[in-house]
């Protein structure tokens, strides 16, 4: 019987051995420590690893990501946590110009290794200011990494590789997906003896012949679902292709289901203005033109801000017979 | 008009143990530092003008005795990190000329491969991570380096750098607090001149009477405020701060009265406007730190006139050898533009490899 765990445990999982890994990695964040998390992703870790390697920070995100970016620039591998993604916006300073372009101004001279992760989810009903998803606004930086995984195994495997990259790896998780089950094999079940997912590689979740569902972050379980409807009621074989990485990007791993199914939906909960889907969609039209059956679609969250009142928030996400709908359109 | 008439500068501090010890050459050497920076920097003007030099030109003429006092007195484990105005301090460092004077004109010889200039000059092997363009965006980083320190158990301090125009930003207090709550060795040194651009110091910050560093009182940090036209007193005063973060690992904020000859950049157009040509004299005059030096070893009887005189010649035939130097390097190969961008690409690691990175074309 193959090991479930959650997201939320994968993830620690995945903190705990990198901080077992190398003496120079430590958790900074707003309760990260004493009070376990603000949704126990560090739980436990504090007991286990102290002061020294989880460090409850006051709240000051430009202050403590700033102060990470300086202690990387001496060797230390600071994880940082954002309670929500949306509060990386009072620390854009740190995150865009110092992050992302202290090694370029200086030549080469300096590099960042930290990860800043934490949720970039709408959903929850928590109004616009705390459903933000800055997923295509970091990835629009050259000197950045974007990841984005969508289930335990991957967010275990990514966040090891986040953590070992030596550039600035911003990682996107969900707070819905959280207390999501999936398989992650433990460490004895590996032939390597731990789980890596290196960044920059898609994941199909599941083959099919008919169209493309391509998606990033929660948008992949969505179109998991889409794609058994379709099949079910339609007949529709679809293919779902995981992103994992926004930034750097799979690009063969796009063309490839493209060549195969010749029709292709972005799905995504991020904003459709120069969206991640906007970006994939010009790849596709400018590299498998040829190959493609209709023009490609792109599924987003709706254009406004995010709604409070929870029934109609709902409707402005993704939805399984939304992506059902609008492939009905093209097949 | 300036936000304090300065006391007249005194050699008071030089029976200061720190600066007792300093024997002749030293006290030469500190010199020759200060003149070099001047003459790179009326250099870099003479090619600014004489459109060699894109972009911005901060000058750090009349503030030389800021960065060459106080960086005299860091060690091994001892770090700097400033602003944009940040020629004086690479230079006290020991970055050359060369480098410098060659990222000014864009070259592929620059310190920065011509990818930073002006404002983006780094040094790593001299303990010196930049150059910072964002008003105050460098404070937090300067804790993270005390941070970093601390963490590795080394007896070091990090010294970084801000302007008076960049106190009143918020990464600035969020760094002072986290700097305070955690016993960071982070010396923060506000170069007062004044103005923040043209903005007067009364014009855009409100702060109590003992000056501008006395904020530090709101995080339970030392602070001290000294005048700038001393070598003597800036190393005196900068020292115990130093001390301070070795020994007790605690920050502090030192507030250096100074004065910047010049605009705030080339560009600054009413930099006569926003001070009277009367005060700039008055400082340029009486309150030049490198006439000061040279008074007081020239009274000491380290130096003679001709002394002076040659040092002043061969930092200008420096100078000048670097702008030639910096004029004869080629431009950046195009080829650079996406060097430089990801750590784990410019070493063609496997993840440098995996997926795509760059999305133009």
């Amino acid at each position: 019987m193959p090991r479930e765990i959650t997201y939320r445990e994968a993830l620690r999982e995945g903190l705990d051995e990198e901080l077992a890994h190398d003496d120079n990695v430590i958790i900074i964040g707003e309760e990260v420590a004493e009070y376990n998390g603000a949704y126990k992703v560090t739980e436990g870790l504090w007991k286990k690893w102290g002061d020294k390697r989880l460090i409850d920070a006051p709240i000051s995100e430009a202050g403590f990501i700033g102060m990470g970016i300086g202690a990387s620039m001496l060797g230390i591998r600071p994880v940082m946590e954002l309670m929500f993604y949306s509060f990386a916006y009072v620390a854009f300073d740190q995150m865009m110009n110092n992050a992302a372009t202290c090694r370029y101004m200086s030549g080469g001279l300096t590099h960042c290794p930290i990860v800043v992760r934490g949720p970039a989810n709408g959903g929850t009903n928590v109004g616009a200011t705390h459903s933000h998803t800055p997923e295509n606004i970091f990835a629009n930086m050259p000197g950045l990494k974007v990841v984005s995984p969508s289930d335990p195994h991957d967010v275990k495997g990514l966040i090891k590789s986040a953590i070992r990259d030596n550039d600035p790896v911003y990682f996107m998780e969900s707070t819905v997906l959280y207390g999501m089950t999936g398989e992650v094999p433990s460490n004895d079940e590996l032939d390597d003896g731990e789980l890596i997912v290196p960044i920059g590689k898609a994941k199909v979740k599941k083959e099919g012949t008919d169209i493309s569902l391509i998606a990033h972050g929660r948008a992949v379980v969505t179109s998991l679902l889409a794609a058994e409807i379709l099949a079910e009621k339609y007949d529709i074989n679809a293919e779902v292709l995981d992103l994992r990485s926004i930034r750097p990007i799979d690009e063969a791993a796009i063309m490839e289901t493209v060549r195969k199914t010749h029709r292709a939906i972005y799905i995504e909960e991020n904003k459709p203005f120069c969206g991640v889907g906007a970006q994939i969609s010009s790849m596709i039209m400018e590299q498998a033109f040829d190959d493609l059956d209709a023009p490609v679609l792109r599924i987003t969250s709706a254009d406004a801000p995010a709604f409070y009142s929870p029934p109609i928030e709902k409707l402005q996400l993704p939805t399984a017979e939304e992506i059902v709908e609008r492939a009905l359109t093209i097949c | 008009m300036a936000a304090k008439t300065k006391s007249k500068p005194t050699a008071e501090f030089a029976d200061a143990p720190i600066n007792a010890s300093l024997t002749n050459e030293d006290k030469i050497e500190l010199l020759r530092k200060m003149v070099r920076i001047r003459r790179f920097e009326q250099t870099s003007l003479k090619h600014y003008q004489g459109d060699k030099i894109g972009g911005f030109l901060h000058l750090y003429i009349g503030q030389e005795s800021v960065a060459v006092g106080s960086i005299s007195l860091l060690g091994e484990n001892d770090h700097v990190i400033t602003a944009y105005r940040d020629h004086g301090h690479a230079l006290a460092v020991g970055m050359n000329m060369d480098e410098c004077m060659a990222e000014l004109f864009g070259k592929a010889t620059g310190c920065s491969k011509g990818k930073g200039g002006s404002m983006h000059y780094f040094a790593p092997d001299k303990n010196y991570w930049g150059g910072h363009g964002i008003v105050g965006g460098q404070t937090p980083l300067g804790a993270g380096l005390a941070f970093a320190l601390k963490y590795k158990g080394l007896k070091g301090c990090c010294l970084c750098y801000l302007g008076d125009g960049a106190i009143n930003q918020g990464a600035f207090h969020e760094s002072l607090n986290l700097a305070a709550l955690w016993d960071l060795p982070v010396i923060y040194i506000i170069e007062n001149n004044g103005y923040s651009m043209g903005t007067s110091q009364a014009r855009s910050s409100a702060y109590p009477e003992g000056g501008l560093a006395q904020r530090a009182e709101a995080y339970n940090m030392a602070w001290d405020k000294i005048e700038g036209v001393s070598v003597y007193e800036i190393r005196a005063g900068v020292q115990k701060a130093v001390e301070r973060a070795h020994e007790e690992s605690k920050p502090s904020i030192i507030e250096i009265m100074t004065y910047r000859h010049k605009g705030h950049s080339v560009a600054d157009a009413n930099a006569e406007k926003y001070r009277t040509k009367e005060e700039i004299q008055k400082y340029m005059q009486e309150h030049d730190p490198i006439d000061f030096w040279k008074s007081t070893l020239l009274e000491e009887g380290v130096i003679t006139e001709d002394d002076y005189k040659k040092m002043n010649k061969e930092a200008g035939d420096e100078a000048n050898a670097a702008a030639e130097f910096a004029e004869k390097s080629p431009f950046p190969d195009e080829s650079e533009i996406f060097d430089d961008i990801y750590w784990e690409v410019d070493n063609n690691t496997e993840a440098g490899r995996t997926g795509r990175h760059f999305f133009h074309k």
